[in-house]
């Protein structure tokens, strides 16, 4: 009970459980185009390219300010989707190798900059590296806020379009004859979830974020066979998975946010694909063993 | 003066269309009219560009040169009137979705984008099903169906969108016998309700059963017409090079 009453009364518990569920939520729901377009390692690769954009709107505003270094975050997100998806559009490099390149080349760029800052000597610097792996505990009312504001832009737009992302993830040939713009819409459906993996930079940081992406969605699908419910599945993995790890590493003192939430993601993961309701291994096994014994029990 | 669509007047005119992928060209300086109310093959070797063809039409892939027509008009402005069936391998069937849902997507450009589908709209979806004998299916995870079951979910979906004329890349491939046949009547029952099939289609022995016209294609068009006409050894052989053998059966 103690910690229900902390979780509403303690400041830093409230913004760590109210941050880590938004960003649950919405990424748990834009993971789900980004499992079902194949595109789980573009998340990886937008998350990674944000460092440098963090690193440059500080080196360049001096400001630490929520907005600011989100902002820095996005546009660099953003423009590393846009360099991948023009590589693979213009050139014959293959999609993997896109974001190979992009990934690499954004991040190593990051960690310089990064050090740059550090070494600098500026004593407003602390706390920028906490963007690799996340520090819920560090959350403050304000960034919490911008995460909603954000988030529920993100979670409007998906509202408004769902029916043709649908169809777009489903057959973007059969879209693009019923005159839907596919480009302009891909790119819109991959800077949502650039909006998402900024929401998360703070609490999860820009290496493991993918997994926020990636894990509830795989996990949901196991449960059921329509889109919706796997998104709403989704949202419900994502928004538990991520105040649970949130709350274990503030309340363990040391442990990041970001590692603290994999674990916990890996857990539903794993249940989900062993007992999951729709695709759950052991249920396929169980069908399996029957049939053999039904089989063998048939009178010759 | 609005031009009004006349007997006369091909469904489908194309003139001088290149395709280039990279450097190489997939189609060259095609010409080819289909007439409206007609069921018409198109035939040709692997690579031939067959499906390439029927994509650019669709303008899902661009042309480097040439004039394509549907009912007169630029296809941008006559979506409402053209039907597709990709191939059946083109989508991933693990999609979480059921076939009324798949159905349905058939109606998207018909219901306005953004706005939600109402129930007028399932019941047409789920009649459409019911035409290609798929109605119990209706709730099935696509996953589950058959190959000529997902087939025949892809063909109702065409259906619903209600089109004057309808571009098919190969239904009929690895679909059961009684698919097939089903497939077949459909056609057949689009031409005779004055609607315009257009099919790519691999079986050559079939062709003068299921098909009015067919159009032989090898980057070049060899030929088209009827069937009686065009559908020749002779012709055959242009397309196909010494590839086949069994046109001495």
């Amino acid at each position: 009970m103690s910690l229900l009453n902390d979780l509403i009364h303690d400041y830093t518990l409230r913004n760590v459980s109210l941050g880590s569920a938004v960003l649950g939520i919405v990424s748990g729901v834009l993971g789900c185009f980004a499992v079902l377009r194949r595109q789980g390692l573009m998340g990886d690769a937008l998350s990674h390219a944000a460092l440098p954009g963090v690193c440059l709107a500080y080196m360049l505003t001096g400001s630490k300010t929520p907005v600011t270094l989100m902002l820095g975050a996005a546009v660099a997100g953003w423009i590393g989707m846009l360099i991948i998806l023009q590589v693979v559009r213009r050139t014959r490099i293959d999609p993997g190798s896109a974001l190979g390149i992009v990934l690499t080349v954004f991040f190593g760029f990051g960690v310089v900059l990064l050090t740059v800052i550090q070494k600098s000597n500026d004593a407003n610097q602390a706390g920028l590296d906490k963007f690799l792996f996340g520090q819920a505990a560090a959350l403050v009312h304000e960034q919490v806020v911008t995460m909603a504001i954000v988030g529920a832009a993100a979670l409007f737009v998906v509202v408004l379009l769902f029916k043709e992302f649908k169809l777009l993830t489903f057959d973007p040939e059969f879209a693009g004859t019923l005159g839907l713009r596919t480009h302009a819409l891909g790119t819109l459906l991959t800077g949502l979830l650039v909006a998402a993996i900024v929401i998360g930079l703070n609490t999860v940081g820009v290496i493991l974020m993918s997994a926020m992406l990636v894990a509830p969605a795989s996990a949901a699908r196991q449960w059921t066979h329509s889109l919706s419910h796997m998104i709403l599945y989704s949202a419900l993995f994502g928004a538990g998975s991520g105040l649970v790890g949130a709350v274990v590493s503030v309340t363990q003192e040391g442990v990041p946010t970001g590692p603290a939430i994999v674990i916990c993601l890996a857990l539903v993961v794993v249940l989900s694909l062993l007992f999951g309701s729709a695709q759950g291994l052991v249920w396929e096994w169980i069908r399996r063993f029957r049939r053999r014994n039904k089989i063998e029990e048939t009178p010759a | 003066m609005i031009e009004t669509p006349s007997a006369t007047m091909p469904a489908v005119f194309v003139r001088d269309l290149t395709v280039a992928y990279e450097e190489k060209p997939v189609l060259w300086d095609i010409d080819l009219d289909i007439p409206a109310s007609s069921l018409t093959a198109i035939v040709g070797p692997n690579g031939a560009g067959k499906s390439t063809l029927i994509k650019t039409i669709l303008g899902l892939v661009p042309s480097a040169a040439g004039t394509i027509r549907i009912f007169g008009e630029p296809y941008g402005r006559n979506r409402k009137s053209v039907g597709y069936v990709p191939q059946r391998g083109s989508v991933d069937w693990d999609f979480p979705t059921d076939s009324l849902d798949v159905v349905m997507m058939g109606l998207y450009g018909q219901i306005g984008w953004i706005k939600r589908p109402k129930k007028k709209d399932r019941e047409t979806a789920l009649a459409c099903l019911e035409q290609v004998g798929m109605a119990d299916f209706a709730r099935r995870q696509i996953s589950q169906l058959s190959g000529g079951q997902q087939q025949r979910v892809f063909l109702a979906r065409a259906l619903a969108q209600d089109a004057r004329l309808y571009f098919m890349d190969e239904p009929f491939a690895g679909v059961d016998a009684t698919t097939e046949v089903a497939i077949v009547a459909i056609l057949k029952a689009l031409r005779d309700a004055g609607k315009t099939v257009v099919v790519v289609h691999h079986d050559l022995d079939t062709v003068p059963q299921y098909f009015d016209r067919v159009a032989l294609l090898n980057v070049h068009l060899i030929s088209s017409g009827p069937v009686g006409e065009t559908f020749t050894p002779d012709n055959l052989q242009k397309a196909y090079g010494g590839k086949i053998a069994f046109l001495d059966r």
